[in-house]
This record gives structure tokens, sequence and C-alpha cells, in this order.
């Protein structure tokens, strides 16, 4: 018999093309098509069938193009995002996309696209079920899939309609992204997608184990035995420090772990090579002896005395503790009519961007060119610099887009790896995280576990709260400090409360590092806060909606941290917009659930305040934009745009300050050569921070250009070829650029300004302003519990978010209905265990099957801060979701949740535990 | 290199397989997610152009006769008897439409996960497989194929070419209910199939009841069975009660604890029943 049966030639039809591939007959079609064919529009996210981003027509049916072998394509038709197009025009599909923001990072769009174009293709006139069951394959991470039924039922000439743009200022009109199309056909660039072909691939060995001392071998028997490799690097091959974290004062991650790895997925060593020989290693021929040390995966077992410490000068592996407190805790319970104490925890909960780590770097001169996926361009050349020993001003970060970020891709991940490699080697070096070392090393919300004792007297205000959280917050600092210190400031929620103590601790435990996810901790408290005020209102005898009402913040009252602002506090507008429909919305489940049977509807509230930007520090942001004396503006804009659309807020509000229409604008985006620092994208602080950076430095822009021309404040400018023309009432002036000297970066007109907002520290009691402005929100959601099997369905989903001013409404609601679907996740089915759900088929986040109908109310209550009022809402959309879930599954059956995440094993021991009477 | 084979005839593929060591290929649903994170080395058998073995087709006996290579998407759309109903339900349930378009029945069968979706219609259907090798074919109830976790009695030398439905698994009318923790995508907590026949007084003749996801091996439940006989349609869902099922073994795992899934079996099973129960009768 032969086994080594000679490849055949694998004839098949490409886009449209009769193409001969050369791969291997067994090689994933996702690899040919990316790799030999430069098809990049085809998206790999799990190489496992459970995410769908790489779906492919063949033959006219969606295929996962990663379980599909080379040789089975041979004769077939296969169809790729780029083969969408027709004579290089969208479809009315993707116009669709683009119309109604199906698309916010972009990176699942490719698969939904094509499954909708099949679905389209075999059923004309779908309904919005026949779109989820066709679409049901793929899954999305920042839209909540609304928009994209939307897009797919429109595309098929239904009357879903949204209304279009109005003409006039930008500000608060829902333009399309401006930076949309290249996400809808295909040429939008992630990070994997950029590796040029000749580059060297990294790959990272990780440890197995959560806790072990390890000794590499032989590493050079190694590279001979395995040719294509180039090198072997680890810790003594770094020139710098070993030493990364985000918050200076905490750093404490090693690049490559030096002879004790501290959690399962740490790296230790990267092995240098060929592409294919890379994508040919098998890991386990990696010279490395391990010995497995004492581990401990949960704050309990690591604060015991004799656990093993993970940093010798954190003691009892504490890294860090928070506090807020005011008032006199002890008195406000003791005189409060009725007091409870209740215990919550929440899991890990993983990230799960669709778009696993990737990137690539190459040596220019003196310089490290980084490109990759990331949340914080300048931070990650800070990071990067002193690991290679360089100064800032040699690592320059040109970021790619980005697949979903939610925190994790603030932190540095795979950037040192190909920085050492590029830097050492000389050759363009690449990496592309498998599904597996994306979940296993990088960051995660930090599980809690949090005890809450709250009191109130008869008239229900709440008289005293005492909150108290523990923090796994894993192997390595991270983000940790900032956990704790927000979840102090943030526990008490939307409320005025005299009395209150809230105290946070964040423990080392052998775990991937916890570090920032949407919310930083407060979606975690959020969930113990609001659970317990439902159940101090049902004690007290009071509709839980007057309950929080009572007690809602409002201008002129402090605030938890004593701070006081006299306007833009939305709270109360947020609830009183819920008023109606949670009167309907009681009232209908209540004439269901009169009908008796297994099935019980239940309305659960929510609500959330986010403070926006940095806690107590300095958090600038930088915009420049200038005019070229071709007449175009350029603005040069580092607020990173990871989906939410930054670049088209920054535009928008660009446009209105210099007094131009949005499509005059262009943009130089988030490379670190080019634009200014405009910080993280992160704490929900870009349309509030770089908003406000772009809005001053639009109006120093047209300032300069009024006093050029020297016309009246209200003039208006237009912009032609080489010119610009500024009218006012008396007359027309005319600016010919031509005539004017350009600077050295081409501009004839230039504007650079600053924003950084005003916060003060906090003292030691947690008292100060850590914030210049706040958001606001309250959900409500609709449900039905199915009391025989605890199977949750999510019936309707009203969310009011209080945004100052919605820049771009259709932004808003993408990122509500995207930050509610994290927030079902988190309630209803998350749960990230180091070492088991390391996949997304273990690990489980919404499909499109999952999501209530959401209905988005939008409240603008202006801040005085904000730039035309604005405030953020990243962070906020996802925090009263969970809390609205389990107080709906609480109403529907009488049944507390409190250990998180509600799995129908859960739900259904909860409400036989109520039944039993001890619920 | 890892070798690769893609046979076009049966005969082939046989005389290729008994020198054993082959992964065999069909929809690639499997043997892809399988590798991990490490690359394919063993040499691989694509028997993906064997297209006899694609499609469903009457046998000479009266039953039906399904191809190994068919795929879930041609369940859904085969034009079968409503004693298929539970499969056809299935075959909506396996993974996604992407996954339904590439997976085969048998490569879900060879693959024999706790939680294939496929196996307790086929159970309820006394579905029996066919293997063939270069020394022949043999024929074993599929009870008997799936061994435990993971494990067939297929021999490396095999490849498995039928399913086969006696005429006596065509009668009545059949159901399938799946439970999870999300709609798509989703890995069963248990999965039930049920098929009942009755005569024209909606006295039930026949039932088959299969569990899966609650034990290595998806497992009728032979006592329901008969206490179901000679009972009446309408009460069939209250007759099954907790001692029926005592012969599942169900694990703790990531998805939900033994306790809950013994428990959800028997609600599963009772909507199961009250499903097939709707159109049984003759």
């Amino acid at each position: 018999m032969n086994r080594h049966v000679p490849p055949p030639a694998i004839a098949c039809t490409v886009n449209g093309r009769k193409t001969e591939l050369k791969s291997s007959p067994h090689e994933r079609l996702s690899v040919v098509l990316r790799c030999e064919l430069g098809l990049t529009g085809t998206k790999v996210g799990c190489d496992a069938g459970d995410c769908g981003a790489c779906t492919v027509l063949v033959d006219g049916a969606p295929v996962c193009a990663c379980l599909t072998a080379a040789a089975q394509v041979t004769g077939c038709s296969v169809t790729t995002l780029e083969g969408l197009s027709q004579d290089g025009r969208l479809t009315r599909l993707q116009d669709a996309f683009l119309e109604f923001g199906a698309a916010q990072c972009g990176i699942c769009t490719p698969g939904m696209l094509m499954s909708a174009a099949a679905l389209l293709d075999a059923t004309p006139a779908p309904s919005k079920r026949d779109v989820e069951d066709a679409l049901g394959g793929v899954l999305c991470r920042c839209t909540g899939y609304a928009k994209i039924i939307d897009a797919v039922l429109f595309a098929a000439g239904s009357n879903a309609v949204r209304s279009p743009a109005q003409a006039g200022t930008s500000v608060g009109q829902p333009i399309r992204r401006v930076d949309g199309e290249p996400k809808v056909d295909g040429r939008e660039q992630f990070g994997a997608d950029g590796v040029p072909a000749d580059a060297l691939m990294v790959k990272l060995i990780r440890s197995p184990h959560h806790h072990a001392r390890f000794e590499i071998g032989d590493t050079a028997t190694f590279l001979d035995a395995h040719p294509g490799l180039v090198a072997v690097m680890t810790a003594a091959d770094i020139p710098g420090t070993n030493i990364h974290g985000t918050i200076p004062p905490f750093a404490d991650q090693p690049v490559f772990a030096e002879s004790v790895a501290r959690f399962r997925g740490e790296a230790i060593a990267m092995v240098v090579g060929e592409r294919e020989a890379i994508a040919a290693l098998d890991m386990s021929q990696f010279p490395v002896s391990w010995e497995p040390l004492t581990h401990a995966l949960k704050p309990a077992e690591a604060l015991n005395t004799g656990s093993p410490l993970l940093h010798q000068n954190r003691a009892g592996n504490v890294m860090v503790r928070g506090m807020v407190q005011k008032g006199n805790v002890d008195d406000g319970l003791a005189k409060a009519t009725h007091v409870i104490k209740r215990s919550y925890s929440t899991p890990f909960v993983e990230h799960a961007y669709i778009e696993p780590e990737a990137g690539w770097a190459v040596r220019d001169g003196d310089t490290i060119v980084i490109h990759g996926c990331t949340q914080a361009p300048h931070l990650d050349r800070e990071s990067t610099a002193p690991i290679l020993d360089l100064a800032d001003s040699q690592v320059r970060i040109v970021p790619s887009a980005c697949g979903g970020g939610f925190g994790s891709k603030l932190d540095l991940s795979f950037q040192p790896y190909i920085a050492l490699a590029a830097w050492k080697l000389g050759r363009s070096c690449g990496i592309v995280y498998t599904r597996q070392e994306s979940m296993r090393s990088t960051t995660k919300r930090h599980p809690s576990e949090i005890t809450l004792k709250a009191g109130c007297d008869a008239t229900g205000r709440i008289t005293g709260f005492d909150f108290s959280g523990t923090f796994n917050t894993g192997a390595y600092a991270s983000w940790g400090p900032t956990v704790a210190n927000r979840v102090p400031v943030h526990a008490s929620g939307p409320f005025h409360i005299e009395n209150y103590r809230a105290q946070s601790v964040a423990v080392h435990t052998h775990c991937a590092p916890s570090g920032a996810f949407r919310g930083f901790g407060v979606p975690q408290s959020a969930v113990a806060q609001e659970s317990v005020f439902d159940e101090l209102a049902d004690i007290a005898g009071i509709d839980r909606l007057e309950f929080r009402l009572i007690n809602a913040l409002d201008n002129g009252l402090p605030t938890a941290t004593g701070q006081v602002f006299e306007s833009g506090v939305g709270i109360k507008a947020c609830l009183e917009a819920l008023r109606d429909p949670y009167a309907k919305a009681r009232e209908a489940a209540g004439a269901f659930n009169k009908k008796g049977g297994h099935l019980r509807k239940g309305v659960g509230l929510g609500t959330c305040w986010y403070g926006c930007g940095n806690t107590s520090l300095p958090n600038p942001s930088t915009m420049k934009v200038g005019i070229d004396a071709a007449g175009t503006v350029w603005l040069h804009q580092g607020a990173m745009d990871i989906g939410q659309g930054a670049s088209t807020v920054m535009v928008q509000i660009m446009a209105d300050a210099l007094g131009v229409p949005a499509d005059a604008i262009r943009l130089k985006s988030g490379d670190t050569a080019i634009t200014p620092d405009a910080g993280k994208t992160s704490a929900s602080r870009q349309t509030f921070v770089s908003g406000n950076a772009t809005r001053l430095a639009g109006e120093a822009l047209r300032e300069q250009l009024l006093r050029h021309a020297n016309v009246a404040a209200d003039a208006s400018i237009r912009l032609e070829p080489g010119a610009l023309v500024l009218t006012d009432g008396d007359g027309e002036r005319r600016i010919d650029l031509s005539g004017l000297e350009a600077d050295p970066e081409g501009y004839v007109f230039k504007a650079v300004e600053t924003y950084d907002p005003p916060t003060t520290p906090l003292d030691e009691n947690g008292q100060g302003e850590p914030y210049a402005v706040f958001g606001y929100g309250a959900h409500m959601m609709e449900l039905t519990v199915d009391t025989r099997l605890g199977t949750v369905k999510l019936d309707r989903l009203t969310a009011v978010h209080d945004v100052g001013r919605a820049i771009n409404p259709l932004l808003v609601e993408g990122q509500i209905e995207g930050g509610a679907a994290q927030g079902i996740g988190l309630a209803l089915m998350e749960d990230y265990i180091p070492g088991r759900t390391e996949n997304l088929h273990d690990y489980l986040i919404p499909t499109f099957g999952d999501m209530p109908e959401v209905k988005s109310i939008i409240v603008e209550v202006p801040d005085p801060h904000g730039p035309y009022g604005a405030k953020g809402l990243g962070e906020h959309v996802l925090i009263p979701t969970a809390p609205a879930i389990l107080n709906a599954i609480r109403d529907a059956t009488g049944a507390c949740v409190r250990h998180l995440p509600a799995t129908p094993d859960k739900v259904l021991a909860a409400i036989r535990a109520k039944e039993q009477g001890d619920g | 290199m890892a070798g690769y084979a893609q046979p076009t005839s049966l005969a082939e593929a046989v005389t290729l397989l008994g020198d054993g060591g082959w992964t065999v290929l069909a929809g690639g649903t499997d043997v892809y997610p399988a590798l991990g994170e490490t690359p394919l080395t063993s040499p691989v058998m694509d028997i993906s152009r064997l297209g006899d073995l694609r499609g469903i087709a009457p046998s000479p006996d009266g039953g039906i006769r399904i191809g190994a290579l068919t795929t879930w998407t041609d369940i859904v759309r085969a034009s079968l008897p409503p004693a298929f109903r539970a499969l056809q339900q299935a075959a909506r349930e396996v993974g996604s439409v992407q996954i339904q378009n590439r997976a085969t029945i048998a490569g879900n069968l060879c693959n024999a996960s706790p939680a294939a979706d496929g196996v307790p219609p086929l159970l309820a259907l006394d579905a029996r497989v066919e293997l063939a090798s270069r020394s022949g074919s043999r024929t074993l109830p599929l009870s008997d194929f799936i061994q435990g976790n993971r494990k067939t009695a297929r021999d490396s030398g095999e490849l498995l070419t039928f399913i086969h439905v006696p005429a006596a698994g065509l009668r009545g009318n059949s159901a399938f209910f799946k439970l999870g923790s999300r709609r798509y995508l989703v890995i069963s907590i248990a999965m039930i199939a049920a098929r009942l026949a009755a005569d024209g007084n909606g006295i039930i003749t026949d039932a088959a009841v299969a569990v899966g996801a609650c034990s290595a091996v998806a497992q009728r439940l032979p006592a329901l069975e008969s206490a179901l006989i000679g009972k009446n349609l309408q009460a069939a869902a209250g007759i099954a009660a907790p001692q029926h099922l005592a012969v599942l073994s169900p694990i703790d795992d990531v998805r939900a604890p033994a306790g809950y899934r013994m428990e959800a079996a028997l609600e599963g099973v009772r909507r199961a029943l009250t499903m097939a129960g709707e159109g049984a009768s003759a």
C-alpha cells in the first residue's frame, strides 16, 4: 500500500475564477484561502467550528472553512467574502450591514454575510426565525445580533427600516460608521491578516500546569532536529527588563516565566521558524521538564496561611485593598427597620472576542515596528520599550483593525514576543494565537465573592450599606488595582447612601491574570447591590421601581465618595422612563401567571452608574487636525476604534466643531508615529475625553481660519480644492491655500489640543472626586422561566441609558445591544474554568437565539463637561443586565440565584429551595 | 507530510483501510476540532468521494437505508415517514447550518460522543449499522456498535457504510427534545427521542424512548417502553417515572450536575412523549 499517495492537483473555482491549489490535500480550507490565495476576508476564530467566522460557500452551501480539507473542494465552486461584491460594488446585503450598523469590529462579519447570502439565495423572503436559524452558527461578541437581523431582513426587502441621517449638523445623527466599508467587503486587515507571507512565525511554549517549576533542556539539539526552525528564545534573551504591567507600580508580569510558571498558559519560551516548520511543529517535542507545585485557584485557598506566595513582596497573596466609607455604617444599620445580608459570587468571564491576538513586527533601523490588534497603542509602546531596552521613540505601534477587545487587549500579550524576535533576527516575525492560548493566557473578568448587608427605614430610605468584595486577581496584577479601586466607588449604584462602607481585596491565585473587562468589577458589584435592593423593597412593602426612585442620586446629592454634581445626574430620568413600560410589563406577566402552568413570567430591574475615565488620575487625550494645501481636512485620530465607533464619533464631533460636513474629514488613525496619544480605549472614556480633545482641536482650528479670513464667529466654511471659502454677513472670503506655507507635515493650518478631565484624589476614606462625569442607566428584563427545567427564555429588554448627548444614536444602540448580550452571558451561561473551558464550545457565549428583543431608550441629560453634553457608555451598557435578569427570575418564581451563571440546574435548584421555604 | 488518500470506490477504500493506521475523514467536523493545537500527522483517508454512500433509500425488506455520508442537511431535507421526525429534528440541532452541511450521520456514530445528537433518534428507530472491510461486511444493532465514550465496535480496517432502519422501526411518530444552556451551537445537557405508535383507539402499540448525554452511551428505556404498551397516548407522559431512568448514569460536568440531568431527563422524556403522541394514532 502506498501511504504517500501523491497529492492530486486540487482544481476548483474560487470566487468565479478557476484555480489550482498547491496546498497539502488535508490542509484546512481556511489556511489555503488565507495563506495560499491571500483571501484574508475569511477569518479564523477557533479552528473548531464553534464560531463560524470562517464561513464560506462551497457550491452555494455555507461551511466552516476551518473544518474542510483542501482536497474536498476539488471540482467545487468556493465563494468567499471577496467574491460577494459584484463588479466591485457592494450587494444590497453588504450595504444593509453598513446602513444598520450590523458590523462593529467586523471580525464576524464575513461569516455573517456569507451565511446570510446563502439564506437569501434559498429563501428570498425569510422570517426573523429563518435568519436566526441560518446565522445561528456564527458568533458575534459586539452587536448583540439585533442589527444583523435587521440588516438581513432589510436586504430581503422586508419592511425593516431605519430613519436616514438628517441633513444639517453631524452630532446627533445616526450616520454610517466612517470605517465600515472594508468590514463588509473583506478588505479589513486584522492582526493576522497582514502578516507578510515570508515572515518567520513565533510559537510560544506555555505551562500546562497551574503552578510548576521547570527546566528547559537542550534547545540546540531541538533546533537541529527541526529543519526550518530558526531560534528558541527565553527570558535570558531579553535585552531589557523581563517585566511588564499596565499599572507601573504594580508591574509584575514576566514576558517569559523564569524557572517557575505561576499559571496554566504562562509563556516560558518561544520557538521561531519558517511558517511551514512552525505549522508542522508538535509542541510536545520541546525540551522542557516540569515539576508541578501546589497551587491555589480560589482566593480562599490562596489566603490560607501556608499557601505558596505568588509574589514574595505581597504578604498573604493580597495584592491590594480598596475602601470607600462615609457616615456611620453600624449606626445606620442599627437604626434600620429592615436589614438583610446576602452573599453572591461570579466566575471568571472570558472576553471571547472572535479575533485571537495576532500581529507581526519588523525592525526598521533603530526602530521596532509592531503591527497588530490593540486597544492602547501608546501604552503598548511604553510597556514594550523597556523590555527591549529601547527608548519609547524607538518603538512604533501600528494598530491593525481590532476584532473585539472589551478590556483584554489593553494589556501586552503577543507584542513583546514578536518584537524581540524581529529585533534580534532582523526579519519580519508574526504570531497568531490559537483560540485555546488566547483563552488560557490573556486576562479575564475577576471572579468575585461579595457579601452585602444593607438596611432601610420604613419609608424605604437606605440607612446603611456594608459591602465587602473579594476578587480573584490571578497570578499577575494587570488591572487588578483598578478593579479594587473602582468597585468601592461604584458599589452603591446610582444611589444616595449616607452611611456607607465598601471594601475590596484583590487576591493572587495560580490563574491567568484577571484584568480589565468592560466595567472593571462593577458588573459584579451591581449583581449584589441590585439584588439586595429588590429584596429590601419587597420586605419594606414598596414597589421595586419606587424604592429605587426614593434612593436615587440627584443633582446636589453627594455620591458615596462625597462628590456632588450640580447638574447632569440622569438616573431619575432613566427610572422615570421605565415607569410606564414597567407597569405594563408587570400587568402582562401577572395576567400570564394567573393562568397557571409551569411557565412563569417575570419582570426585573437593574440600574447602573459608571464614572468615565481613570479613577482620580490624570487621563489626557490629545487630538490633532490639519488642513493641507489641497484643502483636505485630516484628523489624526488616536482613539482606538475597536468596533465601538470612536472614529465615527470623533469625525462627527470634529465636523461640528470646525463647521464642515462629516464627509469632508479624512482620518489618520492610531499609529504612534503619526497620531498623538489619545489614551486607552477603556473606562468608557473615548467619547468623553478624546471627544473633548477633538472638539477643542476643531474649535481651535476654526478660530485660526476665522482670524485668518477676518470673518465673524458664525461664518460658514466651505472646502474647495486648494481653497477655503468663508462666508459671513459681510460676504465671502476666499483663502487660497497654495499661497500659504505648509509645515513639515504638509499642513497650512493645524491645531493640536489636549483635554484632561478634572478629578481630585481620594483620601484615606475614599472621599474625593474620582471622575468628572458619570453615565447612568436602567434596564428592565421581561422573561419566562420554565419551572420544571430551570431554563430561562428572555422575552424583552427595555434598556434606558442617559448618554448626555447621543453623538451617533445608531452607535449608541449598537453599544446597548452588544453590552446587554455580554450581560446576558454573565447572568446565564459564561463560566471560564482554567484547564476545562478553554474553547468556545465548553465556554458558552450568547448566540442569535439567546437574545431578547431589545428596546433602547436614549435619555439625554447633558453633562457640563462632556462634548456637546455627551457622557461615556461603553461599559455602562452591561452593568444592569445581569441583575435585571436575576431579579426577573426572582419575580417569576420567587427563587434567588446568587451564584452565577444562572444555568438551568442552578435556577431549578433555587426554585426547589424556594418551594422548601429556604429561598 | 501525512499521506492523503481519496478513494472513489468502496472496494478501494476498504482495501487501503485494511492496512490500518488511517484517520477516516468525511465531513471533518470532528476530525479537525479533535486536533486541538497539534498538527495533523496521521495518514488521512478522505471518504467523501464515495458517492454511493450518500443518500436515503427504501430497503428491500420494507425498511429504510441511510448511507454513511448522508449529511444532516440531507436528512433535514429528505421526505421521510413520521417515525423519522425525531431524527430530522435532531438534524437541525447538530451544531449549526455550517456543521449540518458537512457533518455525516456515520461520523456522528463513529465519533461516539455521549452527547451525539443523532444517537437517541436512531436508537429509537431500532437502527442497525453495517460495517464493510476487506473480508466482507457485518451488521449489528446500533446499541451494540457504540460501546462507550468515544468507543465503538468498529475495527480499524472497517468502514461504517450504511445505517439500516427496519420496517418495524418505521411505525408511528417520533419527537426529539434537546436541552442545552443556549439556543444554537450547544452540546446537550440531555436529549430525548421518543417514538410512539398507536391503534385507531389511541392505544399505544409500539414505544421506543432513548436518552442521550445522561450516560456514556445513549440508552433506551425498556422499562418505560413496556409500561407504555397498551396505555392511551394521552396518558403517555404521565406514565414516565423516575424508576424508568434507572439505566442512566449521568455524570457531573461543566454543563450540569448529575442530579439535575436525571431530573431534566425525566421532564424531557415526558415532553418528548407528549410531542410524539400528537399524530401517533393510526
